[in-house]
C-alpha cells in the first residue's frame, strides 16, 4: 500500500514498510548515513542520518513511514546538526586521509564532502590505539574504526553463523576486536566483501590498496548522493 | 668586543633554518653554522601502519619533492613484496618508465622554481640589489615576459606531474610491484603537442635552452664573482648507470673526488655499510659521511653540481644536453667544480636534461602497455627494502621493514639537504670568512651573501628534519663569559 508523506515540504509518495531513508532516496532526497546499509537491517549507530520527523530528531535509518510524517532533512539547523556529527566522528579518531587507503572510497570522507565540512570544531582526541594485524588476511587500522557496527552485524561464519567482529569495552575505551580463527576461515572474495563493507579504511585487506587510480576510485566515478539514490546497497 | 650575527628565517628555502656567525673581537669569524631547528616525526608515526600506506603518508614530508619521496618508498616496497630491484627483479618496462615520466617532470618543475623564483633574481640584480626588488616580484616587474614563459614551463611540468599521480601533489600512482596507471594516447598527445593551453615540447625543450642563456649571460658578465664565490670541498655522490653516467631513477651510489676519480661504487642497498652520520647539538639535521674516509674528507656533495661533476656524458638521444654538459666540463677543465654558484649553472643543464628525457619517453609506444604490475606472492615477502633514486636536491634513500604481518616497524629517509649538510656550512663559513670579516658594519646587502649561497643548494629543511627518537638533545645555558653553568643531556 502507498500513501503521501512530506519531505521538506514537498508531498512524496511512499510504500508502507518502507524505511524512511530508502523512502526519501526513492523520492531523490539524499540523506547522509554511514551504519546503514540498503537492503540490510538497520543498526542506528551512528545517527549521521538524522532528520526531524513530526518535530522530533531521530535517526532516519531507524523509522518506518507512516502515513502523514512530517520530515525536515535540509532545513539549516537540521543540516547543521548532522554535519557536527561528522565532525565529532573525526575528532574521535585518528583519521589521516591522505595516506589512507581508502580515500576516494571511503565513506565517511564522502559524507564529509556531502555534508560540507572543512575542519572539526571539535578538539581532536588523538586516542592510542593499537593495530591488529594477527589475521592472515586482514589487517585492522583501529585509528579509522567510527563503531558503525557494521562489520559486527553482517560479517558472519557461514558455518556458525557466529560473529567475526565484536565491539569491547564501552565509551573511550571502546575497540574494534577480530576473531582470528574464523577470520582466517573467510575466502579472499569474503575479505574483500568485508572491506568493502567497512564504511571507512579500518579493515584491510593485508597488501592490497591503491590499485585504482585518481579519478578512477568508487566516489570519484560516482559520487556516494548518486549512488545512493539510484538505490546502491553502499 | 665578540658578535654574534643571526638570519633568522633564511628566506627562499623550504622550512625553518636559521644562520648563526660568531665574529670575535678581531672581527674575524669564529665559527658559522646553519641550525635547523625544526623538528618532525616522520619515521616514528609511520611505525604499525600498514607497509604499503608508507610511501602515501612519507611523501607528505616534502610539498616540493614528493615524487622522489613517493617513488623511493615505492621501490622500497618492491624490495618487501620480494620483486624489487633489491631481489634481482628487473620491474616490466611500464612501471618503470611510467615512474620515470612522473620523476623526470617533477625534476623540471622543481629546478625551474628553484632557478627562477628564487636563484635568479639575484642573478639579475646583483646580490646587493634592495630586498624589495630582489624577488619574484622584482623579476615580474624587470621582466614579465620571461615570468610568463617560466610559468608556463612550469605548469607543463606540473600538469604531466598531475597526469601521473593523480593529483598536483601527493599524488597516488606507484603500487607494490608497478605502478596503477599507463599514460593515454590523448594524454601522451597532449603534451608532445601542447593542445588545451600548454606548451608543446618542442617550446619546453626551448624554454629550457632559455634556462641555460640566462646562466650563460650571467656568468660572462659576473664570471669572477660566479667562480670564486664559495668555492667549498666535498666528494660528489648520485646514482649511475652502467656507463658511470647519473641516472636519476635507478642505479649504483658512485662517489668521486675533485679529478672526478671514483672513491667508492655500490650498490645503494648497502649504503649503511659504506656511510655513517654524525650529529651536533646544534642542529636538527645530521651529517652523514664516508665511514672509510671520516667525516672531514668524507662528506659529498648531491644535486645538481655534484651529478654533472659525477657525469662523463650523458645519452645521444639527448644532444642538447649533452652539448652542454660538454661545455661545463670543457668549462671546468675536466675536474670537479667545486664552486657554489655552478650549483645554478648545473641545474640549468639538467632542466634541458629532463625535458629531452620527458620527449624521449613520451614518445616511447612502452608508456601505454598494460602489464603495469610485477606479479608476487605471499611467500615472496622479505619485509625489507631500500630505495633511492635522485631527487631534483640530489641523493634521497628510503628504507623501510615490516613485519610478518604487514605493519610497519622501521624507516629510516635519508634525504639530499643531509647529505649536503656540511657542504652547506662550509660554503656559509667561507662565505662569511670572505664577506663578514674585518667589516665595520654589516649591511643588509652582505648578509644575503650567506642566504645566496645556502639558496643553491636549494636545501629542503623540511625533508630533512623527519627524524626523532636518536639524536641527542643537549641543553647548555652559558654565563656572559662564555663558561658552561648548567648542562642537560638526554
Amino acid at each position: 500500500m502507498s500513501f503521501t508523506i512530506t519531505i521538506d515540504k514537498r508531498k512524496v509518495l511512499v510504500d508502507e514498510g518502507c524505511t524512511l531513508i530508502d523512502a526519501a532516496a526513492d523520492n531523490g532526497v539524499f540523506i547522509p548515513n554511514l551504519c546503514y546499509t540498503r537492503g540490510k537491517p538497520c543498526l542506528g549507530t551512528c545517527r549521521v542520518c538524522s532528520v526531524r520527523v513530526n518535530g522530533k530528531v531521530t535517526a532516519a535509518c531507524t523509522v518506518p513511514v507512516q502515513p502523514g510524517m512530517v520530515v525536515d532533512v535540509n532545513e539549516p539547523e537540521v543540516a547543521e546538526m548532522r554535519k557536527l556529527l561528522v565532525e565529532a566522528l573525526f575528532s574521535e579518531g585518528n583519521h589521516n586521509c591522505p595516506s589512507c587507503e581508502k580515500s576516494g572510497r571511503c565513506e565517511l570522507q564522502a559524507v564529509a564532502y556531502e555534508v560540507e565540512m572543512t575542519a572539526s570544531p571539535f578538539p581532536y582526541r588523538f586516542p592510542k590505539r593499537e593495530r591488529e594485524d594477527a589475521a592472515d588476511h586482514i589487517f585492522l587500522e583501529r585509528d579509522r574504526c567510527i563503531f558503525c557496527q557494521r562489520c559486527v552485524e553482517h560479517v558472519r561464519d557461514e558455518e556458525t553463523g557466529q560473529a567475526i567482529f565484536a565491539i569491547h569495552g564501552r565509551g573511550t575505551k571502546a575497540r574494534i576486536e577480530i576473531d582470528v580463527g574464523l577470520a582466517n576461515k573467510l575466502t579472499p572474495e569474503q575479505v574483500h566483501a568485508a572491506a568493502e563493507l567497512c564504511p571507512v579504511g579500518c579493515i584491510l585487506e593485508k597488501g592490497v590498496g591503491f590499485e585504482d587510480p585518481m579519478g578512477s576510485r568508487k566516489f570519484d566515478v560516482k559520487s556516494l548522493r548518486r549512488r545512493m539514490l539510484e538505490g546502491e546497497t553502499s | 668586543m665578540s658578535r654574534k650575527l643571526i638570519i633568522d628565517p633564511v628566506t627562499r628555502i623550504e622550512g625553518h633554518g636559521k644562520v648563526t656567525i660568531q665574529l670575535n673581537k678581531a672581527k674575524k669569524v669564529d665559527w658559522a653554522r646553519l641550525n635547523v631547528v625544526e623538528f618532525r616525526g616522520y619515521e616514528k608515526f609511520v611505525q604499525g601502519h600498514p607497509y604499503w600506506e608508507a610511501p602515501m603518508m612519507l611523501q607528505r614530508v616534502c610539498g616540493i619533492c614528493f615524487v622522489s619521496h613517493h617513488l623511493a618508498g615505492a621501490k622500497a616496497l618492491d624490495d618487501m613484496v620480494g620483486v624489487g630491484y633489491g631481489n634481482g627483479v628487473q620491474m616490466l618496462p611500464a612501471p618503470e618508465k611510467m615512474r620515470r615520466l612522473g620523476h623526470y617532470a617533477q625534476q623540471l618543475q622543481s629546478h625551474v622554481a628553484a632557478y627562477f623564483y628564487l636563484t635568479a633574481p639575484e642573478m639579475l640584480f646583483g646580490v646587493d640589489a634592495p630586498p624589495d626588488q630582489r624577488n619574484v616580484q622584482g623579476l615580474i616587474e624587470a621582466d614579465p615576459e620571461l615570468v610568463r614563459r617560466v610559468l608556463r614551463l612550469r605548469k607543463w611540468g606540473q600538469e604531466l606531474i598531475t597526469t601521473v599521480f593523480g593529483k598536483r601533489m601527493h599524488g597516488i600512482h606507484s603500487v607494490p610491484g608497478g605502478v596503477n596507471k599507463n599514460l593515454s594516447t590523448v594524454d601522451r598527445d597532449r603534451f608532445l603537442n601542447g593542445e588545451g593551453g600548454l606548451l608543446s615540447i618542442d617550446e619546453v625543450i626551448e624554454g629550457a635552452q632559455e634556462a641555460l642563456k640566462v646562466f650563460y649571460g650571467y656568468h660572462e658578465a659576473h664570471r669572477d664573482w660566479i667562480d670564486n664565490f664559495a668555492v667549498v670541498p666535498g666528494l660528489n655522490l648520485c646514482l649511475v648507470n652502467d656507463q658511470g653516467n647519473v641516472d636519476y631513477f635507478h642505479g649504483d651510489l658512485r662517489v668521486v673526488d675533485q679529478n672526478r676519480e671514483v672513491v667508492e661504487e655500490f650498490d645503494y642497498h648497502d649504503y649503511l655499510d659504506h656511510f655513517e652520520e654524525a650529529t651536533e647539538e646544534w642542529s636538527y639535521m645530521k651529517f652523514p659521511y664516508l665511514k672509510r674516509l671520516g667525516r672531514e674528507a668524507g662528506s659529498a656533495r648531491v644535486g645538481s653540481l655534484a651529478r654533472v661533476n659525477v657525469t662523463r656524458d650523458y645519452e645521444a638521444e639527448t644532444p642538447l644536453a649533452r652539448e652542454a654538459l660538454a661545455r661545463f666540463h670543457d668549462y671546468n677543465k675536466g675536474k670537479a667544480s667545486n664552486a657554489t654558484l655552478h650549483t645554478n649553472w648545473a641545474r640549468a643543464i639538467e632542466i634541458l636534461h629532463s625535458a629531452e628525457q620527458i620527449r624521449n619517453l613520451l614518445n616511447d609506444p612502452d608508456l601505454q602497455k598494460e602489464d603495469l604490475v610485477v606479479p608476487h606472492a605471499e611467500t615472496d615477502w622479505t619485509g625489507e627494502g631500500v630505495g633511492v633514486v635522485e631527487a631534483p636536491r640530489g641523493t634521497l634513500l628510503h628504507h623501510y621493514r615490516a613485519d610478518q604481518d604487514g605493519a610497519m616497524t622501521f624507516a629510516n629517509l635519508i634525504v639530499a639537504t643531509t647529505q649536503n649538510n656540511q657542504v652547506i656550512n662550509r660554503t656559509i663559513t667561507s662565505v662569511a670568512e670572505e664577506y663578514l670579516t674585518d667589516v665595520d658594519e654589516i649591511t643588509d646587502g652582505l648578509m644575503n651573501h650567506v642566504e645566496f649561497g645556502i639558496r643553491a643548494y636549494d636545501p629542503c629543511l623540511s625533508c630533512a628534519t623527519h627524524a626523532v627518537g636518536q639524536m641527542p638533545l643537549i641543553v647548555t645555558i652559558q654565563g656572559a663569559d662564555g663558561g658552561v653553568l648548567a648542562r642537560r643531556e638526554r
